[in-house]
């Protein structure tokens, strides 16, 4: 298990053979002490995190120097909720007062990040600046930026000084062929490349960046967008390149394309993947690299734990208002808590999985939990905007993604009912677990062939998934229940958005 | 003939204000606009207008024909 330790090389990269074991879904027991000291409270870079942590996101970067066919800027509807889309820039100034606004507001916010809605990059002076401006008042906060690295190398020393310890680079290919399909242009030294040219140049780039970062100790993860018919089967590839440089965490997103967000994706008809091509490829790449699975997809603005969206009540009109007391003792105080709960919740499911031991099956199942967050089946049915999907088998209850059912922009999926929206969003799963459901969705979901369960309400999600699969397993043995497969679900399209 | 910036299409991402040679760029209600008595259209800067060369959205920054045609010092 301690392979991979001592130095900062991501996973596994000095070990043969074995899968590496730090990484998105593992916890402490699995990656270096100092590698964890880094990631135990960052929400991106923990699944276990993301349940208790926040993040937030400040929109200094408008300016960005490639274009993307996933990507348009010129768009603004106001229900509009994708990657490079917000709803107001922010000047540095802005954007600190911001990050004590919230921080003081909700204590979970331990992470700050640059995301654009550019390239946080191509606007250095805005981007370092608010750096400067936040590590001086909130030493506390993590400082983390995502980029498209074409920019990359020349700010590894600035990223380095400011104690950046998390960087995400977007790569969706290494092959130029492959990336002149994704990338129409780049603008670099005063000029604009096209085609294989201008993707052999980004490639590149962002190849040098990664190593140049790694070879600092910096923790990279890696995004990628699957798209497809043009990257699928080569995200493979792209997963290796990366490994082998040192990345710590791959994290395969899907497609969002629509027509109605005007980008050449969107209208030329690309579709995005479905759920069972998305975890087809993540499953494969993950022999290779652990693999992010709990990403929302949010927006350049986005406030609050992975799922949530509270950016709303932090307007900047809001938050020049507003009186800020910035008190790192009441926030030490707080995280404490959470720490005493995380270590419950690993005991429970740890004590959990025992019981299983022992029990021998090649069974695979999917189920859907309703959670407002710490790890604890604690939502209504009715009230869940997304579940997640945890997949259960003899080794334990594993994260694999969630399932967006919240109604905002109906992109794709018509005037059907909310209960319709939702079964085929888990149509993958055999159960769902919730704090409480009514009489008439219970029926509907059994009908689908989805057990509805609410007797593990307010208890933590492992520990339920486990005993749950627990008492499937029998009675699948005892022959009360015949085991069946479940179809394909959908991906819903968009990142989060405020209600 | 200097370049001009379509207000309508503009989006107001920044990318061109510190692109330009001349610092003929400037921002007015949430777009950018290119003060027309200082814009060279790069000339003698670079082979093509770095506005046009960075600007996200085509056909943006265009030739502002109501203008003389920029000519440089012989």
């Amino acid at each position: 298990m301690q392979r991979q330790a001592a130095e900062h090389k991501g996973c596994g990269t000095s070990g043969g053979g074995g899968k590496a074991s730090c990484g998105s879904g593992a916890g402490q027991r699995d990656m270096a002490p100092e590698i964890w000291e880094k990631v135990k409270n960052h929400p991106c870079y923990s699944e276990e995190a993301h349940h208790h942590y926040a993040r937030m996101h400040v929109a200094v970067a408008p300016a960005c120097n490639i274009q993307c066919n996933y990507c348009n800027r010129k768009y603004d509807c106001a229900n509009e909720s994708r990657p490079g889309v917000v709803s107001e820039k922010l000047t540095p100034e802005q954007a600190a007062k911001k990050v004590l606004a919230v921080a003081s507001t909700i204590p979970q916010m331990t992470v700050l990040g640059i995301a654009g809605p550019g390239d946080p990059l191509a606007n250095p002076e805005k981007t370092f600046k608010t750096f400067a401006l936040v590590s001086k008042t909130a030493p506390d906060i993590k400082l983390c930026l995502s980029t498209n690295g074409l920019a990359l190398p020349d700010h590894v020393d600035t990223i380095a000084k400011f104690k950046v310890d998390h960087v995400t680079i977007t790569i969706n290919m290494v092959d130029a062929e492959i990336g002149r399909h994704i990338y129409p242009w780049v603008y670099w030294k005063h000029k604009r490349y096209v085609g294989k040219e201008a993707a052999q140049l980004l490639s590149e780039r962002q190849l040098m960046g990664l190593e140049m970062l790694t070879a600092r100790g910096i923790l990279c993860k890696i995004n990628s967008v699957m798209i497809p018919g043009i990257n699928d089967q080569h995200l493979v590839e792209v997963n290796r390149a990366v490994k082998s440089r040192g990345a710590f965490l791959h994290n395969i997103m899907p497609l969002i394309s629509a027509p109605e967000h005007g980008t050449v994706f969107g209208l030329t008809g690309q579709r995005g993947p479905s759920a069972r091509e998305l975890k087809a490829l993540q499953d494969s790449c993950e022999g290779e690299m652990n693999m992010m699975r709990h990403c929302r997809q949010c927006r350049a603005d986005a406030v609050g734990l992975l799922g949530e969206d509270r950016s709303a009540e932090f307007t900047t009109e809001k938050i020049m208002a507003m009186e800020v007391n910035y008190d790192t003792e009441t926030r030490k105080a707080y995280h404490a808590k959470v720490e005493v709960e995380r270590r419950a919740k690993v005991a429970a499911k740890q004590q959990e999985l025992d019981t299983l031991a022992g029990t021998n099956s090649d069974l695979k199942v999917l189920i859907a939990v309703a959670t407002k967050g710490s790890g604890l089946v604690n939502e209504h049915f009715g009230h869940a905007k997304e579940f997640q999907v945890y997949e259960l088998s003899t080794a334990g209850a594993k994260f694999i993604g969630h399932r967006r059912v919240d109604l905002y922009c109906q992109g794709g999926f018509g005037e059907e009912d909310n209960l319709a929206t939702i079964t085929r969003a888990i149509s993958d799963c055999h159960a769902v677990l919730v704090a409480k459901i009514g009489g008439c969705p219970k029926a509907d979901l059994r009908a689908a062939g989805i057990d509805p369960v609410d007797q593990y309400a307010g208890q933590f999600i492992e520990k339920s998934a486990i005993t749950w699969f627990k008492n499937y397993l029998e009675k699948v043995a005892g022959g009360e229940i015949a085991h069946q497969r479940r179809g394909d679900a959908n991906i819903r399209q968009g990142a989060y958005i405020a209600a | 003939m200097a370049l001009k910036i379509i207000a309508s299409q503009c989006s107001g991402c920044s990318a061109c204000e510190p692109e330009c040679p001349n610092v003929a760029i400037f921002e007015k209600n949430g777009t950018f606009w290119i003060n027309p008595k200082k814009c060279t259209e790069c000339i003698g800067h670079f082979d093509t207008p770095q506005c046009i060369a960075v600007c996200p959205v085509e056909n943006t920054c265009v030739i502002d024909t109501s203008q003389p045609r920029y000519q440089p010092a012989a």
